[in-house]
């Protein structure tokens, strides 16, 4: 066990450093000047070269490259070209709002998810199931930005229930988070469902049964603790997706989140910003993977023999 | 599964062949269908106020914002989010099953190598290493379809990679071999028509990832760049009509969802059909 944790967490080090150089290299051939972008169109080429050599810009790719890794850990995520602040305090500034936002979604989406998959698990091939099936396929083919203008359109613009976008109160947060909830409880509830009837066909629920224990206990109890094992290992893979979808549901409701800062920072080519949230991102990423690979023996104990 | 269920099933998957079929056929006949020219800007095709029409006869289904006919927009349109999404994803299941492939056949030091390569990638959230790329080239429809399959071949390439390596255990490959069947003929001869179907599969499933990737980066304004219409700049253009005429948006949105929804059923339902691992958990 000890050597299995060791070894995923010196797996996760690695993927990082080679998110950092990735992440690095792609924006190094940005064909975008930043030096230029900083300097204004009327500069001189000395100014230019002036503000390259500052920014360290005109080094060699490695150096350049170790410098940032450098400053990296010690936390130092480099300087905004445009707003003059260091990336790690905008970072951590649009931090909470994400990290709010992710935690509502994730759990709307755990609640539908689960509760329709259980349903359709124990209603097989019914009209009930058959429904929510169709309605999950929707989920995972609908794009979030069409999600989130519909849900803005009828429930700001029509009924006026909420607010049209920004941050705050309860109710700013209410609409980002079903968006982005609803869509990804299309994914729960398809696995919970299949998962759920692998379960419901093995000995020991029939064991129960024949015990004369009531069906909502087998399900809930007997089924559920086993049948919600895939999900655990989902939760870190939705993770990496809920980044991707922050971008464009944060951009939508105005919410200011750090999907808004990268947003902000791409249309502007502020290359700091963009390498400091895709790195954030990527951190969530791999944190999220191996918390529920570090969790998957204690929710599974079958797992830890093996 | 009941014979019923598997009817129905089949019933959805001819239901979304044929909406599939609608969709290319309009593609692709786009000049003869469409009324109008997509990017011709009527003077009578907006309000005295400027602002766009809702549907008549004359526009079935309505103007935009420049006073242009939104029908013909969204056939031309069509044109563009097909084009895109099954060129994307063609690169990306060519290059996931090729990347898969080798490094399932090899497996050893190379192959653990390549898994590693994949590993990082799973790292980067999609969209945003997209939108990274999208950004950082100055997109034609070629590099928008290039940096969505930058972004999609890891998955294919992962199952891939499994499939290939739980075939080559198997004893029939053993058997071939034992013969004296060479690598290449073992690749050509035993092991490819045993992927062939979860290609297939995938190649299906993926193109509503594609189509959906396009829609969105179009949607950010960093995909496909106006004039040229696609499903997603139609409602990055017009969103900001979003409240006064919600048809400009909303209709595109449903093509959008209706062409994604129709290749995942039609991949779901071929996974039903093909991969005998799937069959009865539904």
């Amino acid at each position: 066990m000890k050597i299995y944790i060791l070894r995923r967490l010196i797996q996760s080090f690695f993927i990082l450093i080679g998110v950092t150089f990735i992440t690095f290299l792609l924006l190094y051939i940005l064909p975008a000047d930043p030096a230029r972008q900083i300097a204004g169109r009327s500069a001189t080429p000395e100014a230019v070269a002036n503000i390259r050599a500052q920014l360290g810009l005109d080094q060699p790719l490695f150096v350049q490259y170790w410098h940032y890794l450098i400053n990296l850990f010690q936390g130092d995520f480099g300087r905004s070209y445009l707003q003059k602040t260091d990336v790690a305090e905008l970072i951590q500034s649009r931090l909470t709002p994400t990290l709010i936002l992710m935690f509502s979604a994730i759990f709307i989406e755990l609640l539908f998810g689960l509760a329709a998959g259980i349903y359709s698990a124990t209603k097989r091939g019914k009209t009930g199931d058959k429904s929510i099936m169709v309605l999950s396929f929707i989920g995972v083919s609908s794009p979030q930005f069409i999600a989130a203008i519909l849900v803005l359109y009828i429930f700001a613009v029509k009924l006026h229930w909420f607010p049209i976008g920004g941050y705050g109160t309860f109710a700013h947060l209410v609409l980002p988070a079903l968006t982005l909830g609803i869509l990804g409880s299309g994914w729960y509830s398809r696995v919970m469902r299949s998962s759920m009837i692998d379960i419901l066909r093995q000995d020991y629920i029939r064991t129960a049964r024949a015990k004369g224990a009531r069906e909502n206990r087998v399900i809930f109890v007997h089924a559920f603790r086993n049948a919600v094992l895939p999900i655990v290992a989902m939760i870190g893979i939705d993770i990496g997706i809920f980044m991707s979808g922050i971008v464009v549901v944060e951009s939508v409701f105005g919410w200011p989140g750090i999907g808004q800062l990268a947003w902000q920072a791409i249309q502007r080519v502020d290359i700091p910003i963009i390498m400091g949230v895709t790195l954030v991102s990527a951190i969530a990423i791999v944190i999220g993977n191996l918390v529920a690979d570090l969790l998957a023996p204690f929710v599974d104990p079958r797992i830890k023999n093996s | 599964m009941s014979t019923l269920k598997r009817l129905i099933k089949r019933k959805i998957a001819l239901f979304s062949f044929i909406v599939i079929l609608l969709i290319v056929s309009a593609a692709i006949f786009a000049p003869l269908i469409a009324p109008y020219d997509p990017s011709k800007q009527f003077t009578e095709g907006l309000t005295l106020q400027g602002a766009p029409l809702p549907p008549s006869s004359q526009f079935p289904i309505g103007t935009d914002l420049l006073g242009r006919d939104l029908l013909s927009r969204l056939i031309y349109g069509a044109r563009t989010s097909l084009f895109i999404g099954l060129l994307a994803n063609g690169f990306a299941v060519v290059l996931g099953t090729f990347i898969g492939i080798v490094a399932g056949f090899l497996r050893g030091r190379t192959g653990s190598i390549i898994m590693r390569f994949t590993d990082l990638m799973m790292a980067f959230p999609a969209l945003l290493l997209a939108i990274t790329l999208a950004a950082i080239f100055s997109p034609s429809l070629f590099i928008v379809a290039l940096v969505i399959a930058m972004v999609n071949w890891v998955q294919i390439a992962r199952v891939i990679y499994t499939q290939t390596i739980s075939i080559s255990e198997k004893e029939f490959i053993e058997a071939a071999r034992s013969l004296g069947a060479t690598n290449s003929r073992i690749l050509r001869k035993h092991i490819l028509p045993h992927l062939a179907p979860i290609v297939m599969v995938w190649a299906t499933l993926g193109i509503s990832t594609t189509v959906l990737l396009e829609a969105t980066l179009s949607f950010l304004g960093i995909g496909v760049r106006p004039p040229t219409p696609s499903w997603g700049n139609i409602i990055f253009e017009n969103q900001t009509y979003f409240s006064s005429a919600p048809w400009l948006v909303f209709i595109p949105g449903f093509a959008i969802i209706l062409l994604a929804l129709a290749f995942n059923f039609l991949g779901d339902a071929l996974r039903d059909e093909l991969d005998p691992t799937q069959r009865g958990r539904r």
